[in-house]
């Protein structure tokens, strides 16, 4: 007979009591839900048996809202109420955007994010994705009986801090709680690494629906530590869709289609490229509103010609990648296949090709994200398992301040490790200035017009000095889920000001990779533009300062010298509003020069009354 | 959650020895154990009080570790710790011979870029490295046997200049590449 179990007071009656946790892949256009149960991670099916949920939202008049492919089942009669890949909106403003006309949906502009008009009213992508993510959450709830502690949340690794913002607020407000923000490729590589007890330098190539990652990662003990990351944000299974799309309206001369006929061949063309994986060609046979049937036969040869520079594509982030981690081609241990775009041959031939060995495709590459995140999820709810293992990832894009005349003054580097936190000093730029702009950045570039903004915000209350002698210490932090918090504060009185950093506004889809590229492009670009912005920066300083010590100072000077004085001050204005930094750099000098002797009575000057005044003190 | 002592430096931190020449595998060893024990995963079921500790303490472990792995930073955190500024802003008083140095690579590089000679660009990267390493080399003399902060901290100084010149190299490589 069963002895009865009495709990300590403040302990659990079960000594080995099971928090609920699961790790979410929130894709482009599939998601999982996925838990660990008896010690093995495993994909939760709904009560079809279908572990894939599309990630698609209907809404419908009378304010009914379906999820998945019974909303999939409405793309084509009613595209512009049926949301796909929103992921691609995440953390976006409509100006961002790089062809709204390629997708079916009415944006409309609001602060911090775009939303999409809907016979239901205006959803933001955070509303969709929350509904989503709220699915998924009945769905673990129903399959494991009970109210979940948390969940894990997997995010592009090259996602910046405004689209990993707003896929934690959809978790929230799907009433998840976050436990982590985990980087695809690093979820990958868990589940990966504990399958197959993985030792040394393993790269994941991850092709999604919407975007493409790739992680370094070496694998020590236990130990996942992510030593580079690049990708694109904007590339994936969809824009190979695209191209078949674009092939179809060519070779079968429509033209101006509408919403419903671009949903269908869409459709239709995301079908023939899943056939062309194992067939060596396919047919695409549609309907067209009008009714017109398009009739074409698509073989695998063509396919990869028009999708071979997509793939080609995808090989710069991973040269990138590499260069990063300071690693040579013949240190790399393995190459591991994620996402539902790798099945494609083509694109695995690439990658054999470039690396010049067979990737691992010995996993299914749409579950093994979900599946690294369930374990991940079960660590962080304090489920010990058998093994313990620790992930220590970095940040994608570097983070940085606007400093005088629009350049970046980068604060933590790309490709850190988080959680990680640096502190820069900055100064004021004028006499008795008492307040100071902080703009927040992410990018590559050195011009903030060319990175992307974060947040801005001003730090008020400094007491008036002279330039250049506050000290503002400007601190940022990144925490383990990769967002960033900063902090101001002036040294010497204490003043502080302080922001969670919540995306402003967004980057256009391929904005990030594109910086990153350009960076490397516009290098010597940047040169000069540094060059030219550091020169207007000092001219404009000299010339408010030698402006100031006419008004103040201006009778130590006769007619003559005034006028020599306004002629050099008016010449080098005329230069700093070209585009000549040395021509700039020469009237800065010249003006330097024709107001030397005028400094030099302004500094006796001062001295004299600086004397009288000590004479008035002392009588006093 | 452990106590995490702030007030350590980095090299007691790690119960490593205060010396420029450190062995990387220890190092690296004692990193991991310290990520293991302070990492904010290891918080995520415990207070809010534990898992701010567990963020505070894993920036201050990567911290140690990105200075402590760099020669160039270590050097440059050895000098701050014996109270010696190496005034990297301030000071740009260099050798004359070695500004000459600096412009020759510089046009090197200027020229290989000009010529898309990615072979020359990688020969003069080998280069850089090479004379980077015996900068390292001398401030482990200089550093741990010497005690010649002075000497060290120009050191420090030239690195750096090394160090940027490598990545222009890297830089150039990369965008004749893509």
């Amino acid at each position: 007979m069963a002895l009865f179990q009495i709990a300590e007071p403040g302990q659990a009656a079960e000594p080995h009591q099971h928090r609920l946790a699961v790790g979410i892949d929130l894709g482009t256009t599939n998601s999982l839900v996925a838990t660990v149960r008896s010690g093995s991670a495993t994909v939760l099916a709904d009560e079809t048996g279908a572990t894939l949920l599309p990630s698609v939202v209907h809404y419908a008049a009378d304010g009914q809202t379906t999820v998945g492919y019974a909303a999939q089942l409405r793309q084509s009669e009613d595209p512009r109420n049926t949301i796909v890949s929103v992921k691609r909106f995440m953390g976006r403003g409509v100006k961002d955007l790089p062809d709204s006309a390629a997708t079916p949906y009415r944006f409309v502009d609001a602060p911090g994010m775009l939303k999409i008009k809907t016979v239901a009213g205006d959803k933001s992508p955070v509303e969709v994705s929350a509904d989503v993510l709220r699915h998924l959450k009945q769905r673990a709830e129903d399959s494991l009986g009970g109210e979940l502690l948390g969940a894990v949340i997997t995010v592009p690794a090259y996602f910046d801090d405004a689209q990993r913002q707003a896929t934690k607020d959809a978790a929230t407000l799907a009433g998840l709680n976050v436990l982590r923000l985990l980087n695809e490729p690093t979820a990958a590589a868990v589940a990966y690494g504990l399958d197959n007890a993985a030792e040394g330098i393993y790269i994941v190539y991850d092709l999604g629906g919407g975007t493409f990652d790739v992680s370094i990662l070496k694998l020590t003990r236990g130990v996942f530590e992510v030593l580079s990351t690049s990708g694109d944000s904007a590339l994936g299974g969809d824009d190979f869709d695209q191209r078949i799309y674009c092939w179809v309206v060519e070779n079968a001369g429509l033209s101006l289609l509408g919403d419903h006929d671009t949903r269908l061949l869409l459709t239709h063309a995301r079908e023939a490229k899943e056939a062309l994986t194992d067939h060596a060609e396919t047919r695409i046979t549609a309907k067209l509103a009008d009714g017109e049937v398009v009739d074409l036969a698509l073989s695998a040869e063509v396919f990869q010609q028009i999708t071979a520079p997509l793939v080609q594509k995808t090989i710069s982030p991973v040269r990138k990648a590499l260069r990063d981690a300071k690693l040579d081609m013949s240190e790399i241990k393995g190459v591991v296949m994620v996402g539902g775009a790798t099945r494609m041959p083509h694109v695995r031939r690439a990658v054999a090709d470039f690396f010049g060995r067979e990737p691992l495709t010995n996993l299914d590459p749409d579950k093994v994200v979900a599946l690294g995140a369930a374990m991940q999820a079960n660590a962080l709810a304090g489920n010990k398992g058998d093994d313990e293992w620790l992930l220590l990832d970095v940040i994608p894009l570097s983070l940085g301040l606007e400093t005088m005349g629009g350049l970046t003054e980068k604060v933590i580097p790309r490709n850190s490790t988080i959680p990680t936190a640096r502190a820069q000093d900055f100064t004021t730029y004028k006499d008795g200035q008492t307040a100071m702009a902080i703009h927040v950045v992410q990018g590559e570039r050195e011009l903030v017009a060319d990175c992307r903004s974060l947040a801005r915000f001003e730090l008020r209350g400094i007491p008036p000095m002279v330039a250049g002698a506050a000290r503002i210490r400007v601190t940022f932090q990144v925490d383990a889920d990769g967002l960033l918090a900063v902090s101001a504060r002036e040294q010497s009185t204490g003043v502080e000001a302080s922001i969670a950093v919540k995306p402003s506004y967004g980057l256009a889809d391929d904005e990030i990779a594109r910086m990153l590229q350009d960076s490397m492009q516009h290098a010597s670009e940047d040169m000069l533009a540094r060059t030219l912005a550091e020169a207007r920066v000092e001219a404009e300083s000299l010339i408010a300062a030698t402006r100031a010590a006419l008004a103040s100072d201006g009778q130590l000077l006769d007619a003559e010298e005034r006028a020599e004085v306004e002629a050099a001050l008016a010449r080098l204005q005329a230069a700093s509003a070209g585009d000549a930094a040395t021509e700039i750099r020469a009237q800065t000098d010249a003006l330097n020069q024709a107001t030397s002797e005028f400094a030099a009575r302004r500094m006796d000057a001062a001295v004299k009354r600086g004397l009288a005044g000590q004479k008035l003190s002392e009588l006093g | 959650m452990n106590h995490f002592d702030f007030s350590h430096d980095h090299f007691t931190l790690f119960g490593l020895p205060r010396a420029y020449r450190l062995d990387m595998a220890t190092m690296e060893t004692a990193f991991r154990a310290l990520q293991t024990q302070y990492h904010p995963d290891k918080a995520a079921s415990l207070t809010d009080a534990d898992k701010r500790m567990a963020l505070q303490a894993a920036t201050r472990v990567n911290e140690a570790f990105q200075t402590l792995k760099s020669p160039l930073a270590r050097a440059r955190y050895l000098l701050l710790l014996a109270g010696v500024d190496t005034q990297e802003e301030t000071n740009t008083a260099m050798p004359v011979d070695f500004l000459m140095q600096q412009m020759e690579w510089r046009e090197a590089i200027a020229d290989a870029r000009a010529a898309s000679d990615v072979d020359s660009l990688e020969a003069l990267g080998r280069e850089l490295r090479g004379v980077g390493r015996a900068m390292e080399t001398d401030l482990g003399l200089l550093l741990d046997e010497q005690s010649a902060h002075a000497q060290a901290a120009t050191v420090v100084r030239k690195l750096k200049f090394m160090e940027k010149l490598e990545q222009e190299v890297g830089d150039a490589i990369e965008r004749l590449l893509d």
